[in-house]
C-alpha cells in the first residue's frame, strides 16, 4: 500500500518522513522537497511524474543513498540511512538498491557479462556461483545469447536490458529506475516496460520509477505527481482499472 | 583476482594511449638501464675497492714512480700487513683499440693482496717458472679468443719495444663485478728489460692494513714517513683512489643523476597528464561503480592499479632492452670493462618505475575517489 500522507503504519519496506532538500545555486536557495512523507510496501510498483525540475531524480537519489537530505528521515527495511555514514551508505547501497539509468551507463569496455557481475564482486560469492547468478539475469531479460557482446555490440532496448540484469543480480531490496525508458524508441520502451512489469509481478519486486512517459507511468500500481517539491498521489491500479472497464 | 578483468579493460579502452604511455616508462627506463651501466662502468674500482687496502703513490702524479726500496719501510709502519707493488706498462696489443690495462706486478705479494680474484696453482706455478709469462683475465680471454700457452706480443708505448709473453694463467673474479679485464707480468721481466731507467723503480704500491678503521692514522704516517725526500708520496685508500680516478672523466654521476632526474620528472607529468584525463573520461562509469556499491577506496585503488600497471608493464619493457643490450658487455673495447646492468640496479629501476605511477596516479586517483556520484551521473 502506497501512502504520501505520513499515516503508514511500520511495517512499510520504504518509509520517508518529512523529508527536506534544499540546494544552494549561488546566491539562491532553491527548496527541491519540502516536507515529503512516503510509505511503500514490498512488491510495489510505484511511479513518480512531474514537470522537469520538480525533483523527482533528487528523490530517487536521497531514496537510493546517493544524495542525503537537508531534514527528514528515510528507512528501508527497518534500517534508517539517512544518518549512515559515507561508507556505511555505500555498502547499504550495494545489499539492498538496484539501480536502472536512463543512459544504461554499462561501462564500454566490459561486456555484458562483466557489467551484470559488477554488483557480486561485491559480494562473497565464488566464480561459479557469480557466473550462476549473472546466466540466470541475463535469462531472466532475454539476452543470455549476448553474454560475451560489449555495450556497443547491443541496441539501446538490449543496453538497457543488461542495465535491468545487473540491477536485480544481487538481488536488492527495490529497484530505482530514472526514466529508463526515456532513451528509448516506443517499442523498445514497451518491452523494457514488459520486463519490469514482469519483475514485479512474477519475481515480487518492489519497483520505485521516475518517468515522464505517461505509457510508462500506467504500468505503475499507483502513480504519485511531484510538484512544487510535495507529492499528490494520482489514480490507484484498482481505480485506473474501474476507469478502464 | 576476481577485479583483474576491470583493471585490464580500461587499459584497452584507449589502446594508443596506452601503447604510448606504456612506451614513455620503457624509453624511460631504457634510458635509466643504460645511464645506470654508464655509472657503474665509471665507479667500478670504487665498488670493489678493498676496505683495507691503501694505494700509495708519488705525490707529483701517478705517472711518477717511487724507488722499490720503500717496499721494506713500508712494511715497518706500524699496522701495515702487506705491501706489494705494480707498473702501469700501457702497451697496445695490435690495435689501439683493444684497451686493457698490463701491469708488471710483484710476484711475491700480489696474489695474497688481491684474493679477489682465483686462480688455479698449477697455473699460478707455470706463469712463476715462465720469465716471459702472463695472467690474464677471463674477460680478455673471452674477447680475443686466447688459450694458455698462447704467446701475445704487446707493442711498448711507454717502454719501447714489442714485449712477447706467454699466457700461463687465466683468472676469475670472485664477484661478478670484479675486473677481469686485467694483463699482469713479472716485474722482474720489467726492471731487467728495461735496467737503464726503471731499475728500482715501480708505479705504486698497495698496503693492506691490520685495521681498517686504522686508515687515516697509517696513511698519514705513510706521507709522513716519505716527507721532505725526493719521492714523496700521497696515500688514500683504494675507494677514494679509485673516486678520484673515476672523476678524472668528469662529473659522471651528476650527469647521469641529473639526466636521470629529469626523465623521470617528465615522466611523471606525462603519466600524470594521462591518467587525468583517463579518469576524465569516464567519470561516469566511476559514478556507477560507487552506485553500485565500490567504495571510494576501491576507486581510488583501481586508478592507482592501472597507473602502476602501465609504469610496471614500460619498465618492465624498457628494463628488458637495456639488459638485452648491454649482455654483450663492454662496447668500448675496454675503456668500460664492466658494462654489466646488475640486478640490484633492475630491481631499483623497477622500483623507481612503480613509485613514478603511483605518485603520477595519486592525484586522479584521489579526483576520482572524491567523485560526487549524483554530479557525475549528471553529466552527460
Amino acid at each position: 500500500m502506497v501512502r504520501v500522507d505520513g499515516g503508514g503504519n511500520g511495517s512499510s519496506l520504504v518509509r520517508v518522513r518529512g523529508l527536506d532538500k534544499k540546494y544552494q545555486r549561488g546566491s539562491e536557495e532553491i527548496h527541491v522537497l519540502q516536507g515529503l512523507n512516503l510509505d511503500v510496501d514490498a512488491g510495489d510498483f510505484v511511479a513518480f511524474m512531474g514537470p522537469s525540475g520538480s525533483g523527482k531524480t533528487t528523490l530517487l537519489n536521497l531514496l537510493g543513498g546517493l544524495d542525503l537530505p537537508t531534514a527528514g528521515t528515510i528507512t528501508v527495511a527497518g534500517d534508517e540511512i539517512t544518518h549512515l555514514s559515507g561508507s556505511k551508505l555505500t555498502h547499504w547501497r550495494a545489499r539492498h538498491v538496484g539501480f536502472v539509468f536512463q543512459m544504461y551507463n554499462l561501462i564500454p569496455v566490459l561486456t555484458a557479462f562483466q557489467n551484470v557481475e559488477l554488483p557480486l564482486l561485491l559480494t562473497k560469492l565464488s566464480k561459479a556461483e557469480r557466473r550462476q547468478h549473472v546466466e540466470l539475469a541475463l535469462e531472466v531479460v532475454g539476452l543470455k545469447d549476448r553474454t560475451h557482446h560489449y555495450p556497443r555490440q547491443l541496441s539501446g532496448g538490449q543496453e538497457q536490458r543488461v542495465g535491468i540484469a545487473r540491477a536485480i543480480v544481487a538481488d536488492p531490496t527495490f529497484l530505482l529506475c530514472d526514466e529508463p525508458t526515456g532513451d528509448l524508441d516506443r517499442r523498445s520502451a514497451d518491452e523494457i516496460m514488459d520486463l519490469i512489469d514482469r519483475l514485479v509481478r512474477e519475481h515480487n519486486k518492489t519497483v520505485l520509477l521516475v518517468t515522464h512517459d505517461p505509457v510508462a507511468a500506467e504500468r505503475a500500481h499507483v502513480v504519485l505527481h511531484l510538484n512544487k517539491g510535495v507529492l499528490v498521489e494520482g489514480q490507484r491500479v484498482e481505480e485506473k482499472a474501474a476507469v478502464r472497464s | 583476482m576476481k577485479y583483474s578483468a576491470l583493471i585490464l579493460s580500461n587499459l584497452f579502452r584507449k589502446k594508443i594511449r596506452t601503447v604510448l604511455t606504456i612506451g614513455s616508462f620503457a624509453v624511460a627506463l631504457f634510458l635509466f638501464g643504460l645511464l645506470a651501466v654508464v655509472r657503474g662502468a665509471f665507479n667500478q674500482g670504487v665498488e670493489v675497492a678493498g676496505t683495507d687496502r691503501l694505494v700509495v703513490i708519488n705525490k707529483v702524479s701517478i705517472i711518477q714512480p717511487l724507488p722499490v726500496s720503500y717496499n721494506e719501510r713500508l712494511l715497518r709502519i706500524h699496522g701495515i700487513k702487506e705491501v706489494t707493488h705494480q707498473n702501469w706498462f700501457g702497451g697496445v696489443y695490435q690495435d689501439e683499440r683493444n684497451f686493457f690495462p698490463q701491469m708488471a706486478i710483484d710476484d711475491d705479494t700480489f696474489h695474497t693482496m688481491y684474493p679477489e680474484y682465483v686462480l688455479p696453482d698449477d697455473q699460478w706455478q707455470a706463469y712463476m717458472s715462465d720469465r716471459e709469462g702472463a695472467v690474464v683475465g677471463a674477460d680478455l680471454v673471452k674477447r680475443f679468443h686466447w688459450k694458455l700457452g698462447d704467446r701475445i706480443p704487446i707493442k711498448g708505448t711507454i717502454f719501447q719495444g714489442t714485449w712477447d709473453f706467454n699466457i700461463r694463467g687465466i683468472y676469475h673474479g670472485k664477484k661478478v663485478e670484479d675486473d677481469t679485464t686485467q694483463f699482469w707480468f713479472h716485474y722482474k721481466y720489467l726492471e731487467e728489460r728495461e735496467s737503464q731507467y726503471w731499475k728500482g723503480l715501480v708505479g705504486w704500491y698497495t698496503v693492506k692494513v691490520d685495521n681498517p678503521d686504522d686508515s687515516v692514522r697509517v696513511a698519514k704516517e705513510i706521507d709522513e714517513t716519505f716527507s721532505n725526500s725526493p719521492w714523496e708520496t700521497k696515500t688514500d685508500t683504494e675507494k677514494a683512489f679509485a673516486t678520484s680516478f673515476a672523476k678524472q672523466a668528469g662529473n659522471i654521476q651528476l650527469l647521469i643523476l641529473s639526466i636521470g632526474a629529469v626523465v623521470f620528472f617528465t615522466l611523471l607529468l606525462v603519466t600524470g597528464n594521462t591518467m587525468a584525463i583517463a579518469v576524465r573520461e569516464r567519470v561516469r562509469d566511476l559514478a556507477v561503480l560507487k552506485a553500485v556499491g565500490f567504495s571510494d577506496v576501491f576507486v581510488l585503488v583501481l586508478v592507482l592499479a592501472e597507473s602502476v600497471l602501465i609504469a610496471a608493464i614500460g619498465g618492465a619493457l624498457g628494463l628488458g632492452f637495456a639488459k638485452l643490450l648491454t649482455r654483450n658487455g663492454d662496447p668500448t673495447h675496454g675503456m668500460l670493462p664492466f658494462f654489466y646492468l646488475s640486478p640490484q640496479t633492475v630491481v631499483a629501476g623497477f622500483a623507481v618505475t612503480v613509485a613514478v605511477g603511483v605518485v603520477a596516479g595519486l592525484l586522479p586517483a584521489l579526483s576520482a575517489m572524491n567523485l560526487n556520484v549524483v554530479d557525475a551521473l549528471r553529466r552527460v
